[in-house]
């Protein structure tokens, strides 16, 4: 019996239910409509800054980045500056397509066994499609929210949300980045439930900002398509919090007051957890460093002499071998002169 | 190596980015919008339906009305309390409303609410003020 | 390999299905089997070079005869650990799970063992950093994903960081580069703490303490070792090969991996190199010497640890240093190779005793070696050709057709691709690479790294070594393909028993044994074998 997903299932289910609750029959709106907002912020600033510091503080000691293409060379084989970067600038180009357009995870593969005892690797192109879909919809779904918390609200934020509802579906008008990041969750939930090997390699922790940011979905689109807010007070609430002067205007209701408490919770759960990738592809040692480590010797901070095993050790230990050899030594062994002994010495048979 | 720098600004720029409405906003006021009403309209009281309808569903009120009255050619839309109007944006609502960007507007350009009315509406028919 | 079921019912009893009733935590105790584990690390090994807590132990009995405070030892080794490795730590914490890595890994294709999906490798130990250095972890334990240390546990890490051979292909997919070798590089680490470790790896790592090499040779007995090659190469062509040793002042200083002074067919490499220099020194004074104290390419510390690694690397400069070379050549080997391009010079550097290597024949200027002072044989071969300095007949190796196996270091932890291909494609006519996702960054391990060339795990070898041997057997089938290049000592130690089970009829062979048997040595007799005194089929028709 899988639980995680139920675990995590129900934990986002009882969240929503404390906010909703606790504004629409206790009240509570100040509670989750200022003070659990701002305190989620703090936490995700400070958390976010002290995880990454904690990274900063470890040393890197080798440069040990992953070469994925020809290395740089003087005989005229052409590098592959962009997966075998030995220049500053080419790795920053690495890291920014990396980061932008997940190049490693568009190499992806499926193994099958075939008929014929064949092992065969096609491209598998629906994790990256998807997680692409997902990020870049979620990145549009919170730009677009910015129209909450900026007054007056930019030009480039109109045209933007004109782009997202170009196909003008549906009154008010579908924003395809809300659809496109709950079908996205969906796919990517799916797929840890019902592929074996994901389902097993997935932690509650993996199935919980998924049932979050899915759950940050669905309220907001209830709230825009179904049920309907006072977008207005909305914004009053929004814009109190941005610029410190909390309000809280009546009758918002407790749908917003869950969405709010998702996406608070979203961003203090952010710094200790999984999500951290999004500060920790920076600093990847196998993406972020340049692969010219025989042309520029890269710095150990924490280098220190280790015992070694000396030639004079060795040669102490070997030296009448090495003379009956033929073998040149430092020190000849008593008074005898160095004589350098020919090749044709008593082979010994071999190993 | 030291990257430290590096990274710290690399912090700064992400913090500088999420707190961005705060600096946005700095040092403006930012009035909740008024949506003025005419004479004509405060004399009316109320519109079609219930202010607390209008405010939440007049989009949907007005989609209902456009296809009603293309679509099967109907132009009387009947309230929950009984009375009569003719569907139509121009004649009917800005017969009230005549002052677009001191009602529409306000509230529309404060939520970023572009709705696609004014693509064929002209916004004072009566060329009042 | 007699114990091992034929290759049809192998094949067919892979079975890749994820058990479904169990969470995988829940899966202890782990089956510690015989064919896939390797025997201890002799506590002589350990002692000789002062690795920690020596003593007789087995991992198929109960009793491991742990220090008593054993899990104190990991803990703070983990947290030293955390400290000095921003990669450790970072491959901690990022994570996200998402499986792209699963299906990569030689060993999960291979034994279908869920555990051998790069990524619950790593778990392995995450969950254990989880709880020991998370509060998250601590708080919510399990269902976290955290757990503590216990035996259990540490037999799973025992035996799962001993099925891998630190081949970086899961880091080529993982869309944050988390790199399964550095997490089972630091396991192995904390391993040794506590004094497990494997013979495979300990003895080699006492031996070349002590005698340069990993087979223990001593210095009398590696010189005879090429003597006898030389002795071989005369019978072949009439030419006397005679290396140097040790000798003060010579341009260049040449290491390669004992493996290839030792066993079949890496000998006939080594052969190659000897007549390689023969030819240089005969028509451009080429002033090259090896060195039985520095006789030793490969570097098993790098499976012990970051320390050991260093304490036997430390040679090559510092013979380089005594004699007074310009530079250093180095032979064909995989994770030699590795620790000379990313570790040598960081660990033990600056060579700045060295000079940046010019190759004296053609004047090229190894730029990109300018630091480290280390060029690979393939790109000094290369360089040769690229001037026509060599004098070839590919078609003495007509008889070949030759696929190559990029080995995983000097792919995935250097970029050598087109220097190996293009030594091959100029020393032998019939050339064809396996299928693309199998070769280059996405080229599959021998099975038999990081010190698992073993003898007793030869079950875990097969299963490791399959993808490799299937895409073998796809050109094999498809071209007729009957040897497999590689530029790799342990490759050529572990690929013919691999090919022998998997593919039988293709050879392994040296980069540079192709290169010696289409090379014209000056003065030499008509050839009528090639290394392997084989008679060449041209001369039969």
């Amino acid at each position: 019996m899988n639980n995680k997903y139920m675990i995590s299932f129900i934990a986002v289910f009882v969240l929503f239910f404390l906010a909703y609750l606790g504004t629409e029959a206790l009240g509570l709106d100040v509670l989750f409509g200022v003070l659990i907002p701002y305190a989620a912020l703090a936490v995700f600033i400070v958390g976010f800054v002290y995880k990454v510091m904690g990274w900063a503080r470890s040393a890197v000691p080798f440069r040990i980045p992953t070469t994925c293409g020809q290395q740089e060379n003087q005989l005229g084989f052409r590098q592959n500056t962009l997966d075998c970067p030995s220049t500053a600038g080419a790795v920053v180009l690495r890291m920014f397509l990396e980061i932008v357009t997940f190049r490693s995870l568009f190499r992806n593969t499926r193994m099958n066994f075939r008929e014929g005892h064949k092992v065969s690797y096609n491209l598998e192109i629906f994790l990256w499609l998807f997680a692409l879909i997902f990020h870049y919809a979620f990145l549009t779904v919170i730009v677009r929210h910015l129209r909450f918390f900026l007054e007056p609200v930019p030009k480039a934020l109109q045209l933007l949300e004109t782009v997202d509802s170009f196909m003008q579906i549906g009154l008010p008008v579908l924003y395809l980045s809300g659809a496109a990041l709950l079908v996205a969750a969906v796919f990517l939930l799916l797929r840890r439930i019902f592929i074996g090997n994901v389902r097993y390699i997935s932690l509650a922790s993996d199935f919980f900002p998924l049932f979050l940011i899915g759950g940050i979905a669905f309220t907001g689109i209830l709230m825009r398509y179904v049920t309907k807010v006072d977008i207005v007070s909305i914004k009053q609430l929004t814009m109190g919090l941005v610029t410190l002067h909390p309000t809280v205007p009546e009758g918002i209701g407790g749908l917003f007051y869950g969405h709010l408490f998702f996406v608070s919770i979203l961003l203090a759960y952010f710094p200790f957890s999984k999500l951290m990738h999004l500060g920790g592809i920076f600093l990847s040692p196998t993406r972020n460093l340049p692969t010219d480590t025989r042309a520029t010797r890269h710095v150990n901070p924490w280098n220190y002499p280790v015992e070694t095993h000396t030639y004079e050790e060795y040669e102490d230990e070997f030296r009448e071998k090495m003379v009956e050899a033929g073998l040149p030594v430092e020190i000849m062994p008593e008074e005898q002169p160095a004589e350098e002994a020919e090749a044709d010495s008593p082979s010994e048979e071999k190993e | 190596m030291n990257d430290r720098g590096k990274i710290i600004a690399g912090l700064a720029i992400f913090i500088a980015i999420v707190t961005l409405p705060f600096w946005f906003n700095m040092g403006k006021a930012a009035p909740v919008p008024d949506p003025k009403l005419t004479a004509k309209a405060k004399a009316a009281k109320e519109c079609v339906e219930s202010t607390a309808y209008m405010r939440a569903e007049h989009m949907q009120l007005l989609d209902v009305w456009r296809d009603t009255v293309v679509r099967d050619a109907k132009r009387v839309y009947v309230t929950e309390k009984g009375k009569e109007y003719m569907m139509s944006l121009s004649n009917t609502c800005l017969d009230c409303h005549s002052n677009k960007t001191e009602f529409c507007d306000r509230c529309h350009d404060y939520a970023s609410a572009r709705p696609y009315c004014w693509d064929c509406h002209i916004d004072n028919p009566k060329g009042e003020n | 390999m007699s114990d091992l079921p034929n290759r049809e019912a192998f094949f067919s009893n892979i079975d890749h299905s994820i058990p479904t009733a169990k969470d995988w935590m829940d899966t202890l105790p782990v089956d510690i089997r015989k064919g896939i584990a390797c025997y201890a690390g002799n506590p002589k090994s350990l002692e000789y070079v002062g690795l920690p807590n020596p003593r007789t132990w087995s991992c198929f009995d109960e009793d491991w005869q742990l220090p008593e405070n054993w899990q104190q030892i990991l803990h703070e080794g983990f947290k030293e650990r955390l400290e000095k490795f921003r990669s450790f730590k970072v491959f901690m914490d990022i994570c996200v799970r998402c499986g792209a890595c699963a299906d990569k890994c030689h060993f999960f294709i291979g034994t279908g063992d869920p555990k051998n999906m790069p990524v619950l490798r790593a778990e392995l130990l995450r969950s254990v950093y989880r709880n020991d250095f998370t509060r998250v972890g601590k708080l919510l334990g399990k269902i976290g994903g955290a757990r503590p240390m216990s035996l259990e546990v540490l037999r799973e890490w025992w035996y799962y960081l001993f099925q891998c051979t630190e081949c970086r292909r899961c880091s080529v997919f993982c869309p944050y580069g988390i790199d399964t070798a550095e997490i089972t590089i630091m396991g192995r680490e904390l391993l040794n703490l506590i004094g497990l470790n494997i013979d495979w790896i300990a003895t080699p790592v006492a031996n070349c303490y002590r005698t340069g090499n990993h087979l223990g040779i001593q210095p009398h007995a590696f010189k005879d070792m090429l003597e006898f090659f030389v002795e071989d190469i005369e019978d072949i062509t009439g030419v006397n090969c005679m290396p140097q040793f040790q000798k003060k002042g010579a341009d260049i200083l040449f290491i390669t991996p004992s493996g290839d002074v030792f066993a079949d067919p890496g000998t006939y490499t080594c052969m190659g190199y000897l007549m390689l220099f023969q030819f240089l020194k005969e028509k451009y004074g080429l002033d090259i010497t090896w060195s039985t104290y520095a006789s030793e390419g490969g570097n098993f510390g790098f499976f012990t640890s970051h320390e050991m690694m260093k304490r036997l690397n430390a040679k090559m400069y510092a013979e380089a240093k005594r004699l007074g070379v310009k530079w250093i050549l180095g032979g064909e080997c995989g994770h030699m190779w590795r620790v000379i391009n990313q570790y040598m010079d960081t660990m033990n550097g600056p060579a700045d005793f060295l000079e940046v290597p010019v190759n004296p024949i053609t004047g090229t200027r190894f730029e990109n070696a300018r630091s480290t002072k280390m060029v690979h044989i393939t790109e000094f071969t290369a360089d040769l050709i690229q001037h026509n300095k060599l004098d070839l007949d590919p078609s003495r190796n007509d008889h070949l057709k030759v696929t190559f196996h990029d080995s995983c270091n000097p792919s995935r932890g250097m970029g050598l691709f087109e220097e190996p291909r293009y030594v091959i494609r100029n020393v032998c006519n019939h050339f064809y690479d396996m299928p693309r996702n199998t070769i280059r960054e996405s080229t599959f391990c021998c099975g038999s790294g990081a010190g698992l060339n073993a003898g007793e795990d030869m079950e875990l070898r097969m299963a490791g070594g399959l993808p490799r041997a299937n895409a073998v057997k796809t050109v094999h089938e498809q071209h007729g393909v009957n040897t497999l290049a590689c530029i790799c000592a342990i490759d050529r130690a572990a690929l013919p028993p691999l090919m022998e089970y998997w593919v039988p009829g293709v050879e392994v062979t040296g980069v540079h044994e192709m290169v010696a048997n289409a090379l014209n040595l000056p003065g030499q007799n008509e050839r009528e074998t090639d290394l392997r005194g084989e008679e060449l089929p041209q001369l039969e028709e």
